[in-house]
């Protein structure tokens, strides 16, 4: 089953950065590329809780804000320590200006 | 002598579990044993000062991940001897162990200065048990020395509805790397928080009702916690002959002068922009066990990543990149939230260090960026820096 759910407009994400999205209850992170694709994964960092959205986006990595772990933001993958536990990450479609992410 | 030879760490903290890990990234499929003082499985050391979790332990890997990575972890063990000329450690357990290689990875200790005898000190699991197990409301505490740790160690008690005053020799807190002007938000905000801060005091000595200053002073306290600096643990490398300074002296593949030997992490000493370093710095121990790992395997690269400290003081953040130079001026960039930038220029004309500090994570951005600006030499003036119109990634993708 998918939940998609309307997440922000395309322009609210700037090319190669990423924005915070909370939704009852939850924190996702919506990523936009510097090819102009976007992604969406979790918005808390797994080392510690700590929400992605005030890190450093180059490339394809998300840096976290806190100790620099790094994660791929496409597969979650984690891509540097501290950080060894996947992010989780959200199917993504973009319609008519506006991102949706299916959170099921 | 017992147990084939292979790769040994002598010491399971940040920088020799990384070092372990490393090896098996990298490839090696030979023996790899890990062995610590410490009983605990290695934990992270920073948060044993900070906030809610303060004295809980934060594992750095599960058990199962050093099984499934084929590390042999020797915990509650130490080296007592390396024997350099056979190649081997002699344990605490009676037993020795031949290497091909060596790393020592054993870290710092807390320093006390004569007279503070009778003070705690924070550097350990046990040490933060034992020390937050005293703070209950309304217990006094006294913490000597303005540096980081002592600083956290004053915000989590606080936190705690704990008395603090914090005891400084200088006229500022944390004067060893960051600016005055980052320190003095600190200042103001340990205050706030109602720390009592005495700066320009020396401690003439720790008993059991506090501490007596130098000028006869009082501080009454039930718990004396110093935070003076940590010394590196060199024991075993000076008994090998190996060099040392302040620290174990090695070379920009972080190996010692016996080729078999290598150090890395708190205790060591090593080359940094045409001058000579030691770091307390949890990244880099992360970074120089990874390096020495891929060195160990007989990479020839020199060690050269951008020195990354933090610290948290109750909400507020800090971040360093690069070492500040106390005797260059800074370039001030201010962010929105009252959160603020302080940069230096290097002689070539590319940035030195930045430093900054506000709210939560409201820096960390921008020092990323400053940081990999550090080691790539990006050229970048002033007027660029001090503009927050100037999107400094953008200088950074050229
Ligand atoms: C309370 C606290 C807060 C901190 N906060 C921060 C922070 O906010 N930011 C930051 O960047 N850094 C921080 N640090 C510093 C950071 O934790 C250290 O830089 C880091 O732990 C260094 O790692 P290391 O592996 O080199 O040494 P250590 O972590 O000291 O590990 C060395 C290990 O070797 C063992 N050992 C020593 N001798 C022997 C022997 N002969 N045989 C066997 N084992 C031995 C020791 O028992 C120890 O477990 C903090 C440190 C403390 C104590
Ligand atoms: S919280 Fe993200 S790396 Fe530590």
């Amino acid at each position: 089953m998918s939940e998609w759910i309307d997440a922000c407009a395309v322009d609210d994400v700037e090319e190669e950065d990423l924005i915070r999205f909370d939704h009852e209850g939850r924190t996702f992170a919506i990523y936009r590329s510097h090819e102009n694709a976007f992604y969406a994964t979790d918005g808390l960092c797994t080392h510690e809780h700590v929400h992605l959205a005030d890190g450093l986006v180059m490339d394809h990595i998300i840096e976290c804000p806190k100790h620099n772990g790094r994660f791929d933001y496409r597969s979650g993958e984690a891509r540097g320590a501290p950080a060894c536990v996947k992010l989780k990450t959200y199917p993504v479609q973009v319609k008519s200006d506006r991102v949706l992410i299916d959170i099921a | 002598m017992s147990g084939a030879s292979g790769m040994i760490i002598i010491g399971a903290g940040e920088c020799g579990v990384r070092a372990a890990f490393a090896l098996r990234e990298e490839g090696y499929g030979g023996p790899v044993t890990l062995i610590g003082a410490e009983p605990h499985l290695p934990y992270e050391r920073p948060p044993l000062s900070k906030g809610a979790a303060a004295g809980a332990q934060k594992i750095i890997a599960g058990e199962s991940r050093y099984d499934e990575a084929g590390i042999t972890l020797r915990r509650a063990t130490r080296v007592e001897r390396i024997e350099a000329n056979r190649r081997q450690v002699a344990l605490s357990d009676g037993t020795t162990h031949a290497y091909d290689k060596l790393l020592i990875a054993t870290g710092a200790q807390a320093r006390r200065f004569p007279g503070m005898e009778a003070a705690r000190t924070l550097r350990s699991l046990d040490d933060a048990e034992a020390i937050l197990a005293a703070f209950r409301p309304g217990a006094r505490l006294a913490v000597v020395g303005g540096g980081f740790i002592g600083l956290e160690l004053a915000a989590t008690a606080r936190e705690r509805h704990v008395d603090v005053t914090v005891i400084e020799a200088a006229d500022r807190l944390m004067a060893r790397i960051v600016p005055a002007a980052l320190a003095a938000m600190f200042e103001a905000r340990h205050r706030a928080e109602g720390v009592a801060l005495l700066l320009s005091a020396t401690v003439a000595s720790v008993g059991e009702e506090g501490v007596v200053l130098a000028d006869g002073r009082h501080v009454e306290a039930d718990l004396v916690v110093a935070g003076v600096g940590a010394a590196p643990d060199t024991q075993l490398a000076e008994q090998a002959g190996l060099a040392v300074g302040d620290g174990i002296l090695v070379d920009h593949r972080l190996q010692t002068a016996d080729a078999s030997i290598f150090a890395a992490g708190d205790c060591c000493n090593f080359p940094y922009r045409g001058g000579r370093v030691r770091l307390e710095s949890w990244r880099c121990a992360q970074d120089q066990g990874t390096h020495a790992a891929r060195a160990m395997l007989g990479a020839d690269e020199a060690f050269s990543r951008t020195p990354w400290f933090w610290s948290d003081q109750y909400d507020l953040g800090l971040q360093v990149a690069g070492l500040p130079d106390p005797a260059r001026p800074f370039i001030r960039r201010d962010l929105a939230g009252g959160a603020l930038i302080l940069f230096q220029l290097g002689d070539d004309g590319a940035l030195l260090s930045a430093s900054g500090a506000g709210p939560g994570n409201a820096v960390a951005k921008q020092i990323s960026i400053a940081e990999k600006m550090i080691q790539r030499a990006v050229p970048v003036s002033a007027g660029q820096l001090a503009d927050t119109g100037t999107n400094l990634k953008s200088l950074l993708k050229g």
